[in-house]
């Protein structure tokens, strides 16, 4: 959660114009051309070199970078190409028979393809509103402890479970709530015959892993709400209680106002990342729970094109889920700057 | 352990201690009632067993013996009885988890050293304002925030050139996070720029000063954006199974973790059959080895942690709040 939320503020740093003539700037040291802000098109042409020979080296250092992204990021979007062809292994995308859109036609006549678009949002919907007022509360609880020590005890036990991995953290469920783990065999020991099969009862699928989601990662979208509590001016608080606020109505009043743009913001950057979310949850307990009730778009392309080797099917249904979740992602920022937030990119006015 | 530190009980007349102020409390506040203050601390211990019971159990499981997770009905081991270094002692002396777990640390070692070196140059080399082509160069990297080709075509590039099976798939591929590389720059935008201009004056080059200047006067972000990698690469699991499904002699700890725990497969040269019975003359509980390999993945995150903890906020927060 609170990933998507740095994500967005720091794109939007990133993007906000340098600020012309402030110090800091590179000072370049290259006279602007004689006709004032145009220049003549061999002079901007001089300029133009001269400015990349200025800066060669700092471009020279973004270059292992950007090889990397052009292999492993830009290559890839080419090969989706393959989407569109009946890809073969050993004829390789430029000699593979193409396709058309008969890939899409058969991905959007599959019952499999719908089933687990519904998962998706069902899944998502349900963790989503489990999950998100979580971090808020436990913000709230812990800005309520006075002891600065005890609240960063509190806070270091709760942030750890993000630095473990989806494999440890589903198996840590499995050892207290699956078939002979801790609940179990409480359960057993104390007179239940037939405990709860938690771990692979397809229908209480979405509250496990709203609970997973919940164990691993609410301390850590815990943070960005203290600090926005942080930044709540106690002369707030202080003026209403000695209007006779007391503390349920300060919560209410001054407190979750406070936290309002936070919450709006994560939660439109939350919707945008919605068909994409939980893929390593779901992939790991596919088998346990089965594909009624686990199998999510990305677990079915997955599984199409690589578990099947259908390439071509699983590149459409990912260039499906691509291309929904750009629109996804651009329409979350449109509402978010509707409301005045800054979203993933900044709204440049 | 929080219920006594918290802050006294206000339980009335007869506690003497409880008339006494609490310094931390502001002025205004008034003091919690009894009912609630108890609420308040039997909540909060109950969020921190519910983190740290399981792992207390898990490592606990660990050090037991056969008879021991017996007693305890077959599964997690909640009060020591008989303790055993067995299960470690058998992958001391080497098999798959031994090797998984070297191969994990060297992997997260080279991948987090790697992805450092890229990371910062590419974000020093963004964060001159005013320099040649940074904002293309930066929105061609911010482009694959937004979009990619998914994992069928990557799989294809890695394996046209020759990553399959290869240590280098496991890293390459995700050696670099654009998000990572804004923060980085967001930070180096924000040093004061008098200090880069005095160097530059002075005769330095970007390099020099990248190196004498930049990045003394970046030690938490340094840490963070390290620590997030390292992270990455200790826990990455999908990444295996996609290019190295298979030939489990090369695999790291999470795939083995993967397989062995959160499968249950049978882990070869361990005596272990699938049924979780042991043959040989082995005095190993299948369960003990398997929650021994939970804790290992564990125990080098909480090595580090305490460490990089105290910059979490503004790793977190880098732009978050500025902006």
């Amino acid at each position: 959660m609170s990933a998507v939320t740095g994500k967005a503020a720091a794109a939007a740093a990133a993007t906000s114009p340098p600020v012309r003539g402030a110090r800091g700037v590179r000072g370049d040291g290259i006279p602007p051309g004689a006709g004032g802000s145009g220049g003549s098109p061999p002079r901007a042409i001089a300029r133009w070199r001269k400015k990349l020979y200025r800066d060669r080296t700092l471009i020279v250092m973004t270059v292992p970078a950007a090889v990397l992204l052009l292999i492993f990021g830009y290559a890839p979007m080419l090969g989706l190409v393959m989407a569109f062809q009946n890809y073969d292994l050993y004829d390789g995308i430029l000699h593979s028979p193409w396709a058309g859109f008969s890939n899409f036609q058969q991905l959007f006549t599959d019952p499999g393809f719908w089933q687990a678009f519904r998962n998706t949002v069902e899944l998502f919907s349900v963790q989503l509103v489990i999950s998100f007022p979580v971090p808020i509360a436990l913000a709230i609880l812990l800005d309520s402890v006075l002891s600065r020590r005890l609240r960063a005890f509190i806070q270091s036990v709760v942030t750890l479970p993000h630095f473990f991995s989806m494999v440890m953290v589903i198996t840590i469920f499995n050892q207290v709530l699956g078939g002979a783990g801790l609940l179990d065999t409480f359960l057993r020991t104390h007179g239940v015959t037939n405990p709860p099969q938690i771990m692979t009862n397809p229908g209480l699928f979405k509250f496990l892993i709203s609970g997973q989601l919940v164990w691993k990662e609410a301390g850590w979208g815990m943070i960005v709400y203290l600090a926005a509590l942080a930044a709540i001016s106690p002369s707030l608080y202080e003026a209403a209680a000695v209007d006779g606020a007391n503390w349920r109505q300060r919560t209410w009043r001054i407190t979750l106002p406070g936290l309002r743009p936070i919450m709006v913001l994560l939660l439109i950057l939350n919707l945008g990342y919605a068909l994409t979310f939980g893929f390593e949850q779901m992939l790991i307990q596919l088998s346990a729970v089965g594909p009624s009730a686990a199998q999510v778009i990305t677990t079915f392309s997955y599984e199409n094109g690589i578990v099947h080797g259908n390439y071509s099917y699983g590149a459409a249904a990912g260039l499906f889920l691509g291309v929904t979740s750009v629109i996804l992602i651009l329409a979350a920022n449109k509402v978010a700057h509707l409301l005045g937030e800054d979203g993933l990119y900044r709204n440049r006015k | 352990m929080a219920t006594t530190t918290i802050r006294p009980a206000t339980t009335g007349d007869q506690a003497p201690r409880a008339r006494r102020r609490n310094p931390q409390r502001p002025v205004w506040q008034e003091r919690t009632s009894a009912p609630t203050q108890t609420a308040k601390s039997a909540t909060i211990v109950g969020i921190l067993l519910v983190i740290a019971f399981p792992l207390y159990s898990i490592a606990l499981t660990s050090f037991s013996t056969q008879a021991s997770i017996n007693l305890a009905g077959g599964g997690l081991v909640v009060v020591p009885h008989g303790l055993t270094l067995n299960a470690y002692k058998l992958i001391a002396s080497g098999g798959v988890v031994g090797r998984a777990l070297l191969v994990s640390l060297a992997l997260t070692a080279v991948g987090t050293a790697l992805s450092m070196a890229v990371t910062i140059l590419a974000s020093y080399g963004l964060s001159r304002a005013g320099s040649f082509g940074h904002k293309t160069i930066l929105w061609f990297m911010m482009i694959t925030m937004f979009f990619n080709g998914g994992i069928i075509p990557l799989f294809l590039v890695v394996s046209a050139l020759g990553g399959y099976d290869q240590y280098w798939a496991l890293i390459l591929p995700s050696a670099i996070s654009v998000f990572n590389i804004i923060v980085m720059r967001a930070f180096f935008m924000n040093i004061a720029a008098d200090l880069i201009d005095s160097a530059r004056i002075d005769g330095a080059s970007d390099w020099k000063i990248l190196w004498r200047v930049v990045l003394p006067t970046s030690k938490a972000v340094t840490a963070v954006i390290s620590l997030f990698y390292a992270v990455g690469y200790w826990n990455s699991w999908f990444n295996i199974l996609l290019f190295m499904p298979t030939d489990s002699a090369k695999w790291p700890l999470q795939m083995v973790m993967y397989d062995y725990v959160t499968q249950g497969m049978a882990m070869p040269g361990s005596g272990i059959t699938n049924t979780g019975q042991y043959v040989g003359n082995q005095q190993i509980a299948p369960l003990s080895l398997q929650m021994a390999v939970v804790t290992l993945t564990v125990v080098p995150i909480l090595l580090v942690y305490p460490f990089v903890q105290k910059h979490f906020t503004k790793g977190v927060l880098i732009g978050a709040i500025k902006g």
